[in-house]
């Protein structure tokens, strides 16, 4: 088995957020788990643990078996049948992606029977599938087309579909459905139950009439679903999409009066390469840039200076909530839940509204920059910000969601015109004939360039948090956070794991910063950090709403997370990195290896802290004159929250 | 629905579930009884029993879209359902199941306006050397044939016939 190696110490372990590696299916003689099998495939010999299915063997003897259900981030299916092989002293074929090894036996994944059967698995599947692949989204990136390639389809066995059959869903913001690409493997189906915990889809109906469904088969914007679209990047065909808004957004580049703005995520970067075929984990930060501006938006900037600012805000309010909490005595105010992830928002909203005091009232770093372009950068530039299109990059789709959200109008215009997602993006550059690859390089422009490391890493779970500990411990202790933890890296929240936890003793107490001035005026927070003394912070991170479903049963039960101050959820597998609108396909390697490119970044960066940010501190000097919390900050920066509840009917 | 109906279903669903200690193998015995006596399982009652066995509601559907004798929208009160398999189709199913929509003037998969039947297909009942057949919500009547049918379905209208006489049969039967 070829060792991997991930040297930036990202753990790849248990990459699967869900507790259970999925791939391993025991039910034999208990005496017999833990030892090795001997399992011949084809010509090769190998030994297995066992249980492992004869796909995973195949994998590590590097025999390839095709799929279409499977995936690694879910539990088994079975259902497509694409990956039969023959397995000695059975009567009928297997499919490999399920059958346990659990004694010695021989497997052929060549014979004509085999190719026969998966040949016609396809030609059956071609029958029921609209396929039109010139005008589909997933055109050279589908794994029912590679299949129909690997197989040699040359004409339909079983007929095909000439027009399609269902409307296609477009009523959600976020979220796609065209059920006539759907090849029912239920990938999305076990995506939204078992990774997010929403279960919005399901297999209704029986036989031929199986189809994929939500309650009742209401448009997805009736039912509760929280726009992560997770379900899209597993799909393997056309039938899950993001709601593409480029149309709009090229009109806006063509229209001479309008100043198209990009604000770019930090996640998107460390991915959009794999658009243009380069290794997942390379990062193409000002490339990227060049091809944003070359593609025809007027200005490229930062969304990681709106989440240093974010860090600066909530980090404030942490601070605030503590103070009230542990010296005012008020309660229900902890833990502090991040915010900056719109999934997990409407995940609260739907299924633990009790707990929307706990929410921090800060906007994401999406809907800050939203506010603040159309008010203080028009400003500034003498724009008005009704000329102003703001588009943002993101590798999320329910950051479209966010965009559409009612209370989103800060500044009197729509804050966020269009979010994009990082596929959407690619394609946009690509249709622009630019080949990212070849690019120079170039920095986003100003006030709204140069943002933290702490920044930047807001795209990996645990990020958020990391940036705001590097903040928090030295606004209150006056040391270096490099003193406290080597080179600034805070590990405990870093990679993979579905919840860490973290406690921090507060080793010293610092001076109270100028930046709090007015809010001690208020009596919002003491003058000196004595009430501290002693504290130890502790802290948790989840990502993925199953996991962040747990850590809520936990906290309702009054269990280990109820004692925590601060809380990151992202709603995606992995953080933004694994976001529903970043390139498909999705693995844990393929998570991992964005992370590292991420974590690499941060590590090059000479600022690696929010409240060091040169344009955020000019921005409480101009702007947000009266500090973080304070009464501008919450016009512009801060929202509220609508208790939604799990009710359908 | 009205707020006190909704109240007593709830109710009546938490009980159910309660009886099955609340866990997920006791959805169908749950699901039947609710059809039973609502001749439907309601988007609420889904709701109510995902919420008691702790699934979502999206799964319960799946499972009541899946069996035919689950329907979500809301059944006569007999419902009839004519066997179309192969041996029940060489016998003459074809005669019965027009003289069945005549007779009710419904076509199949359609309930009579005074919500009495349901007509629906069917597959294998196991009858097939007795075809065709075809059941009455519970009962099995086999070699049917076209004159048979008013029969059959006059039987049910005079069991439904006034109120009172209809309650003392439920009573009857219960
Ligand atoms: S889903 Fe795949 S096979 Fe179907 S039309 Fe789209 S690209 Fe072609
Ligand atoms: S977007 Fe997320 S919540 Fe909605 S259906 Fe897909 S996986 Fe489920
Ligand atoms: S929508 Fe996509 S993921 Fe879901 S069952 Fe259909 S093909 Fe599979
Ligand atoms: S991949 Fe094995 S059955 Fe679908
Ligand atoms: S074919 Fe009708 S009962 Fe079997």
């Amino acid at each position: 088995m070829p060792e991997k190696k991930h040297p930036n110490k990202v753990a790849v372990t248990s990459a699967v957020p869900t507790s259970e590696k999925p791939h391993v299916v025991t039910g034999g003689k208990p005496g017999d788990i833990g030892g090795l099998v001997s399992v011949k495939i084809d010509d090769i010999e190998l030994k297995v643990p066992f249980g492992t299915t004869i796909l995973e063997a195949a994998k590590t003897a590097g025999i390839r078996i095709p799929t279409l259900c499977y995936h690694e981030d879910l539990c088994l299916a079975g259902v497509c049948r694409i990956c039969v092989v023959e397995v000695a002293k059975q009567r009928t074929l297997q499919t490999s992606c399920t059958f346990p090894i659990t004694e010695p036996i021989t497997v052929t994944t060549t014979s004509q029977r085999v190719r026969q059967a998966r040949r016609h698995v396809l030609d059956l599947l071609l029958a029921k599938h609209y396929g039109e692949c010139y005008s589909c989204f997933r055109n050279n990136n589908c794994e029912l087309q590679a299949l129909a390639k690997e197989y040699g389809v040359d004409f339909f066995r079983f007929g095909h579909v000439e027009k399609p059959k269902y409307e296609v869903d477009r009523s959600s913001y976020s979220v796609v459905r065209d059920m006539n690409k759907c090849v029912l493997c239920r990938r999305c189906v076990r995506t939204c139950i078992d990774l997010q915990s929403v279960g919005v889809l399901t297999a209704a109906q029986r036989s031929d009439r199986t189809r994929i469904e939500t309650f009742l088969d209401r448009p997805l914007a009736d039912v509760i679903c929280i726009n992560c679209g997770q379900c899209i990047n597993r799909c393997p065909t056309g039938a899950l999409r993001a709601k593409d808004p480029s149309d709009e957004i090229w009109a806006a580049i063509d229209d001479p009066k309008k100043h198209v703005v990009m604000q770019t995520a930090p996640s998107p970067r460390a991915a959009i390469g794999e658009e243009f075929g380069l290794e997942p984990g390379t990062s193409v930060t000002q490339e990227m840039n060049t091809a944003i501006r070359r593609a025809g938006f007027d200005m490229v900037f930062d969304t990681n200076t709106t989440a240093d600012l974010t860090i600066l805000e909530e980090g404030t309010e942490l601070l605030h909530r503590l103070y009230k909490a542990l010296v005012q005595g008020e309660k229900g105010i902890l833990p502090q839940f991040t915010s900056c992830s719109p999934g997990w928002v409407k995940f609260i909203e739907h299924f633990y509204p009790e707990f929307l005091p706990c929410l921090s009232t800060c906007k994401s770093p999406q809907q800050m920059f939203g506010a603040l372009i159309k008010t203080y950068y028009a400003q500034k530039q003498g724009i008005d910000p009704a000329d102003i299109v703001s588009v943002s990059l993101m590798p999320c789709s329910a950051k479209k969601f966010e965009a559409n959200r009612p209370e989103m109008h800060a500044s009197g215009y729509k804050d966020v015109d269009y979010g994009l997602t990082t596929r959407e993006m690619a394609q946009m550059i690509k249709e622009a004939g630019i080949d990212l690859t070849r690019l120079p390089k170039s920095h986003f422009d100003l006030p709204f360039g140069d943002a933290s490391g702490a920044g930047l890493i807001f795209g990996a779970t645990g990020g958020v948090m990391e940036a705001a500990i590097r903040t928090v411990v030295e606004v209150v202790t006056g040391l270096k956070a490099e003193q406290v933890f080597s080179d600034a890296n805070v590990i405990p929240v870093r990679g993979f794991e579905g919840i860490k936890y973290m406690e921090i003793a507060i080793p010293q107490l610092g001076p109270v910063p100028a930046l709090f001035n007015s809010l001690i005026k208020k009596g919002k927070l003491g003058a000196t950090w004595d009430w501290l003394k002693g504290a130890t912070l502790k802290i948790a991170v989840a990502h993925g709403t199953a996991n962040a479903r747990k850590l809520m049963d936990d906290i309702k039960a009054g269990g280990k997370f109820s004692q925590c101050h601060f809380i990151e959820v992202m709603a995606c597998p992995g953080g933004c990195l694994g976001g529903g609108g970043q390139p498909i396909p999705t693995s844990p390697s393929i998570r991992a290896a964005r992370a590292k490119a991420i974590y690499g970044e941060d590590m090059g960066l000479a600022l690696r802290k929010s409240h060091e940010n040169p344009h955020v501190i000019k921005l409480y000097e101009e702007f947000l004159t009266d500090g973080p919390c304070g009464e501008q900050s919450h016009k512009y920066l801060h929202t509220h929250y609508t208790p939604r509840g799990d009710y359908l009917v | 629905m009205l707020a006190t109906e909704r109240e007593s279903l709830r109710h009546e669903i938490a009980e159910l579930a309660e009886k099955f200690e609340h866990k997920r193998d006791g959805m169908m015995p749950m699901l039947e009884t609710i059809q039973e006596k609502y001749r439907c399982v309601s988007d609420f009652a889904m709701q109510e029993v995902a919420r008691q066995l702790g699934v979502f509601p999206t799964e319960v559907y799946g499972v009541v879209s899946f069996y035919s004798f689950l329907s979500t929208e809301p059944k006569g009160k007999f419902v009839i359902r004519l066997c179309r398999t192969l041996s029940c189709d060489f016998a003459g199913k074809r005669e019965v199941a027009r003289q069945l929509e005549n007779e009710l003037g419904i076509r199949f998969g359609e309930t009579t306006k005074d919500r009495l039947f349901s007509l629906e297909y069917c597959n294998c009942l196991g009858m097939c050397d007795n075809g065709p057949a075809l059941l009455v919500n519970n009962d099995v009547y086999t070699r049917v044939h076209p004159e048979l049918v008013s029969d059959i379905l006059e039987k049910y209208r005079r069991m439904f016939g006034p109120a009172s006489q209809l309650e003392e049969m439920e009573a009857h039967h219960a």
